[in-house]
């Protein structure tokens, strides 16, 4: 399984452009707000974390098309499968890569654009803190969509349509902790829906695979 | 016993039947080779037996237990060429596979360190076939191997498969070409 996150990692590193696309598309979605609402800081600070948390989510699902789809095309998808791994091992892993590539570089840039975006600089912990099981979250609903949407016409369109209603409860969450005066209750809810994600998605995205390669 | 023993195989595509009775055995260094004509179900049947399609009806035993049933288990004594190379155009052969003896075989040691981006489909084939040579999986299962390779090419994969049936290995191969193979069995689809 490591050895497949490696050449995961290493390809996206060939594919470097691909793997920038998405920083570039989250600092310039984000970049965009205060263009069109006007630079007022209350106004901004305000809204801030909405706006990290909706770029974020919109450009982790960038890469989300060619996750399976290359693999899907060339016949790796069939080798992935007869590697020796369950299926859920193998999806488990192409979730750990996407969030490599995707999640923890967004969660790293977040900070900066938070404080272009007039973020009061404590509740910039807290927002690195609730982005990262939402990175982790939406690259686990993320692969799963994928992997159902694998052969279909649309699956470009569809993927998103099926992961970002399914993202909705960690967004009201993840925003809810940053800016509320308790965070810790939707911080533990954010980790127990990481908690029943991380074993049942990867089992759900192997089926889907196992279906999608037949 | 036979190692490998298929009895009754049947397996759809879509809604249509696209197989159905196949009956055959396979022991340690035996070698099958598929033929029938385009769309006989030449490539359906090696899915079939790697797990990837589910089995209709019929049953797949591997020393006299079910095959299918534990299917990472059933993967580890396969190696897969599929219609397609599953080459990565951005990674360079070794790091497709990175035994070099297995590279050498197919007359590609000196491509080692070039994206496959640059190797030619002919290329591309002979690294997907280094790939398989390169597993110590017993059964080799094989869709077209020599697609697209000239004769140079193709006397070099079947120096790999009697190599590999010599040390008892086991190969099915779907084929059109006539491709010599020691002591293969035709099965017609």
């Amino acid at each position: 399984m490591i050895r497949l996150v490696a050449k995961e990692l290493r390809l996206s590193l060939r594919h470097a452009a691909d793997t920038a696309a998405a920083l570039l598309f989250f600092v310039i979605a984000g970049t965009m707000f205060p263009f069109a609402l006007g630079p007022d800081p209350a106004t901004l600070s305000a809204i801030a974390p909405g706006i990290i948390w909706v770029c974020a989510l919109l450009a982790a699902l960038l890469p989300l098309d060619r996750l399976f789809g290359a693999d899907f095309e060339d016949g790796t998808l069939d080798l992935l499968l007869l590697s020796g791994l369950p299926a859920a091992g193998v999806a488990f892993a192409k979730a750990a890569a996407h969030w490599l590539t995707t999640g923890l570089p967004l969660l790293v840039i977040a900070g900066p654009l938070a404080i272009m975006l007039r973020m009061p600089a404590k509740h910039l912990p807290l927002l690195a803190l609730t982005l990262l099981p939402g990175t982790l979250l939406l690259s686990l609903l993320g692969t799963l969509a994928a992997a159902i949407t694998l052969g279909a016409r649309r699956s470009a369109v569809l993927m998103p349509l099926i992961t970002l209603p399914l993202m909705i409860p960690t967004l009201i969450f993840g925003t809810a902790a940053v800016t509320s005066p308790h965070p810790v209750a939707p911080l533990l809810m954010l980790a127990a829906m990481l908690a029943a994600a991380a074993p049942l998605c990867p089992l759900a995205t192997g089926a889907a695979l196992r279906l999608a390669a037949e | 016993m036979q190692l490998l023993t298929a009895s009754k195989l049947a397996a759809f595509r879509g809604e249509r039947l696209i197989f159905a009775d196949i009956d055959f055995d396979l022991d340690a260094g035996g070698a099958i080779l598929l033929r029938g004509a385009n769309g006989a179900g030449k490539s359906s049947l090696l899915r079939t037996i790697a797990g990837l399609t589910p089995l209709a009806a019929g049953r797949l035993l591997w020393n006299g237990e079910d095959a299918l049933e534990d299917l990472p288990t059933h993967a580890r004594r396969i190696a897969w060429l599929g219609h397609q190379d599953a080459v990565k155009p951005a990674l360079t052969a070794a790091e497709h596979v990175p035994d070099r003896a297995a590279l050498a075989a197919f007359g590609l040691a000196a491509y080692a360190d070039l994206p496959a981006r640059l190797l030619s489909a002919g290329q591309k084939r002979r690294l997907a076939l280094a790939r398989v040579a390169a597993t110590a999986a017993p059964l080799w299962l094989l869709d077209e191997p020599t697609n697209g390779l000239d004769t140079a090419s193709i006397a070099l994969a079947e120096a790999a498969f009697a190599r590999h049936v010599a040390s008892g290995g086991m190969i099915i191969a779907s084929t059109h070409t006539p491709l010599s193979l020691p002591a293969a069995r035709i099965l017609q689809l």
